[in-house]
């Protein structure tokens, strides 16, 4: 099950990323483990200036924005 | 190239609704109609262009630029670029960490986290379009100078001692991202989202406050102000500092109604301190920045931006 870690400390648009990204997986109807890190000091230990970002199992593929559905089926998907 | 929007409501109010131009209501009307069409309009094509521009910059390239210049060279690039590039709040505080644990003195790294909220481009565009675009001119500066001397004055007194320690502690290594370049249509497209979000959240305080407006545009004597709030009246400045302060975030709001307040007499001075007050003291960011900041500081800070807008707005009544 892949890990998406959803950085952000709870502005609209980190909500928004999250969201997305449980509908989009429901959608494909795969299980994945979606985390929030909302915790600053985690975000920039991290190394992540903008927010919201995403990591799929530790790796960094979205900062700084809301990303789009199918950047996000892209993710999950491979 | 405006005055299209006054004929839009003159056609509306007058010609299809049948008002009658003389009476109270039907200005009131005409008011609302004229303002929040251009409102709206002026909103969508600048907030494109600007986003589009945006797409280029970002708080990593901001710390790249900003690392390792002469101090003086560095606060004038801070206050240029924190009224450039507004971000998120949300990541003001991985900002903050990343700046200072990459060498930047705290003195500049203030200087652009007052700037970025101060100077608001939404509050520019609007301050242009309501009151004159020579107000906006005067809103940047004033706002970077602030930006600028605000941290200018953490640095010499040497405030580093009032940031929470484990700052100074953290290690922050940039995590790169791989990826293409963002190509000409991406970038078309996260300026459309990004015009898009912003409005979706601002329209409800527009159509407020030029509701609110339009009523004392219509209602409101002439010159009201001038008794009550004229420049005379010394405590008409500070008393608009500090109700701007949990009007944060209305700035859309705010503009349209001072648009009425500035016809109605209330001086230009209060006006500009009022709006900056609005914009940049914010109760959530305070909240936020406090996971940094000592309480001293915190407290440092909006003492500061309070004394500089009364300060502005005297300034600014006195040469108006």
């Amino acid at each position: 099950m892949k890990k998406i870690e959803v950085l952000g400390t709870g502005c609209k648009k980190c909500v928004t990323t999250e969201n997305l990204i449980s509908e989009v997986a429901k959608d494909l109807q795969l299980e994945v483990d979606i985390v929030k890190v909302d915790n600053p000091i985690d975000i920039a230990s991290r190394g992540i200036m903008s927010t919201p970002a995403v990591m799929v199992d530790g790796n960094l593929v979205f900062k700084g924005g809301v990303p789009d559905r199918e950047e996000v089926s892209l993710w999950l998907k491979d | 190239m405006l005055e299209i929007f006054t004929k839009l409501a003159d056609l509306i109010s007058f010609d299809l609704l049948g008002l009658d131009p003389s009476k109270h209501f039907s200005q009131s009307v005409h008011f609302f109609i004229e303002d929040t069409t251009k409102i709206f309009a002026l909103l969508t094509v600048l907030m494109f262009i600007v986003g589009y521009l945006r797409t280029w910059m970002s708080p990593e390239k901001v710390r790249d630029w900003l690392d390792g210049k002469p101090k003086i060279f560095a606060y004038f690039l801070a206050v240029t670029l924190g009224a450039l590039t507004p971000f998120c709040s949300c990541s003001s505080i991985p900002l903050f960490i990343a700046f200072l644990s990459s060498g930047i003195p705290l003195g500049v790294t203030m200087a652009f986290l007052i700037t970025s909220p101060m100077v608001n481009e939404v509050a520019a565009v609007l301050f242009g379009e309501a009151i004159g675009w020579d107000f906006t001119v005067y809103y940047v500066l004033t706002g970077t100078l602030i930006g600028g001397f605000g941290g200018f004055l953490i640095d010499i007194l040497k405030l580093e001692k009032w940031v929470e320690p484990f700052v100074y502690e953290a290690a922050f290594t940039e995590t790169k991202m791989d990826g293409p370049k963002l190509s000409a249509q991406k970038r078309v497209k996260m300026s459309w989202d990004e015009t898009k979000d912003i409005l979706n959240r601002v329209w409800i305080y527009v159509l407020v406050g030029v509701g609110v407006g339009a009523g004392l545009h219509g209602f409101l004597p002439d010159e009201w102000f001038i008794e009550y709030a004229g420049s005379d009246n010394l405590l008409a400045v500070p008393t608009a500092v500090i109700m701007a302060i949990p009007l944060y975030a209305n700035v859309t709001g705010t503009i349209p109604v001072a648009e009425v307040l500035i016809s109605k007499g209330l001086p230009i001075g209060t006006t500009l301190a009022f709006i900056m007050s609005t914009v940049a003291i914010s109760l959530p960011e305070l909240v936020i920045l406090r996971k940094v900041l000592k309480p001293k500081m915190i407290a440092f800070f909006v003492f500061y931006l309070m004394a500089s807008f009364i300060v502005i707005g005297y300034g600014f009544n006195l040469l108006y």
